[in-house]
C-alpha cells in the first residue's frame, strides 16, 4: 500500500476525488460539503456554556442552531483524516514553524501565533458574512454554478492575493 | 432502503458524515493543501496546487452532480447571496485567509497534521470571529446584506438556459485553464 504512505498525490487526482466525494454526500446525505458553519455552531455552543439558553434567542443562532450536526461531524472527520494521512506518510509533526513565514518574519512562535489568531478572527467573521468558505462556496457552490458562490470564491482569492502580497512583499520588504 | 429513508436516519447520517470527513481530510493532506506554505504559495501566485485541486474538484463534481440531478437522484443546495454579502464578505474572508494561511476546512486538517498555529491561532480565532458576527448579525441583516440581492439563483437561471449549456462549456473553460497552468510550468 505504498500509495497510502506517499507524501503527496497529484492535485488533479485529489481534486477529482473531492468531486466524487461531493456526488456521494449529495446522493447519500442530501448535503453539500462545507466547513465554516460548524465553527459558528461551536462558537454558539461555547457561548451557551457561559450565558445559558439566552444564546438561543440570538437571531443568528435561531437560523444556525448551536448543536452538533452533519457538517460538524464532517469537520471532525477532516481532522482525523488529515491526521491519519500525515502519520502514514511520516509528515506528522507538532510544529508552529512554516518555511515561508520564518523566511520573512523569523522563528518567534508568539508572533506567528498572534498573526494566525488575528487572521482567524477576520476569516471567521468573513465566512459568516459571505455565508460560506472555500469548501461551501469555493467547491460545493461553484460546482453547482451558483451565482453567489462564484462571486464569493472570486472575492476570497482577490482579497487573499492582495493581502498575501501586502504581508510578504510590502511589510516584509520582499526578502525571502 | 430508499434514499429518503436513508437521509432521515440520524445514526447512519452521522456515520456517513464521519467517513466522508475522513476521506476529505485524507485527500486535503495528500494534496498538500493542509500545509501553510502551499496555501500562502498559492496566494503569492508562486504555487498553483490549491487552484489545481479546486478546479479539478469543480469539474468532476459539476458533471456528476448535474448528471445525478438530470436522473432525478439529487437536488441542488444553492446558497443565497447578494453583492453586500457574497462580495463584501468574500473580501473580508480573503484578508483573514491570507493572514491565517488556512481556510476553515484546511485549518481542521492542519490541526490533524500537528500545526499548532492552526489550533491555537486559527481555530480559536475563527470561533471568536464567528461569535462576533453572530452578535452583529441583526444590524447587518437590515442593512448591507440586502444590497444587490440575487437569492439562490444559479448562473444557468440568470442566463435562462438549460443548465448543461453552462455546465459543459464552463467545465471546458476550467479544463483549458488547468492545461494553461500546466503548460506555463506553474
Amino acid at each position: 500500500m505504498d500509495w497510502l504512505e506517499a507524501g503527496r498525490w497529484s492535485p488533479y487526482l485529489v481534486g477529482a476525488g473531492i468531486g466524487v466525494l461531493s456526488w456521494i454526500t449529495f446522493l447519500l446525505s442530501d448535503k453539500a460539503i462545507g466547513c465554516s458553519t460548524a465553527f459558528a455552531r461551536t462558537s454558539g455552543m461555547i457561548e451557551k456554556l457561559f450565558r445559558g439558553d439566552k444564546v438561543k434567542e440570538k437571531p443568528y443562532y435561531k437560523e444556525f442552531v448551536p448543536e452538533i450536526d452533519w457538517e460538524w461531524i464532517l469537520v471532525l472527520g477532516v481532522f482525523a483524516g488529515a491526521f491519519i494521512s500525515s502519520v502514514l506518510s511520516g509528515s506528522f509533526r507538532i510544529t508552529i514553524e512554516h518555511s515561508v513565514w520564518t523566511a520573512h518574519f523569523g522563528d518567534t512562535p508568539i508572533l506567528r501565533l498572534l498573526v494566525a489568531f488575528a487572521g482567524g478572527i477576520v476569516m471567521g467573521f468573513g465566512s459568516r458574512w459571505a455565508g460560506g468558505c472555500t469548501s461551501g462556496h469555493g467547491i460545493s457552490g461553484t460546482l453547482q454554478w451558483t451565482l453567489s458562490s462564484w462571486i464569493a470564491a472570486i472575492c476570497f482569492f482577490a482579497g487573499g492575493i492582495i493581502t498575501a502580497l501586502f504581508i510578504f512583499e510590502v511589510l516584509a520588504g520582499g526578502a525571502s | 432502503m430508499t434514499l429518503d429513508v436513508l437521509h432521515k436516519n440520524r445514526g447512519l447520517q452521522f456515520a456517513i458524515a464521519m467517513l466522508c470527513g475522513v476521506v476529505f481530510g485524507f485527500l486535503l493532506q495528500k494534496g498538500g493543501v493542509t500545509d501553510y506554505d502551499v496555501i500562502i504559495g498559492q496566494l503569492l501566485l508562486r504555487d498553483f496546487t490549491v487552484v489545481k485541486v479546486m478546479l479539478s474538484a469543480v469539474i468532476t463534481g459539476s458533471l456528476g452532480i448535474y448528471a445525478l440531478k438530470s436522473a432525478g437522484l439529487v437536488k441542488l443546495h444553492p446558497k443565497p447571496g447578494s453583492l453586500g454579502s457574497s462580495a463584501v464578505g468574500g473580501l473580508i474572508f480573503g484578508v483573514g485567509f491570507a493572514t491565517l494561511g488556512y481556510c476553515p476546512g484546511t485549518v481542521s486538517g492542519a490541526v490533524g497534521t500537528g500545526s499548532l498555529d492552526a489550533l491555537l491561532g486559527g481555530v480559536a480565532g475563527i470561533l471568536i470571529g464567528s461569535g462576533l458576527y453572530a452578535s452583529l448579525y441583526p444590524r447587518l441583516r437590515r442593512g448591507i446584506l440586502q444590497k444587490g440581492d440575487f437569492g439562490t439563483k444559479s448562473i444557468p437561471e440568470v442566463l435562462n438556459v438549460n443548465p448543461w449549456l453552462v455546465v459543459i462549456p464552463g467545465c471546458l473553460i476550467l479544463a483549458v485553464l488547468l492545461l494553461f497552468l500546466e503548460n506555463a510550468g506553474l
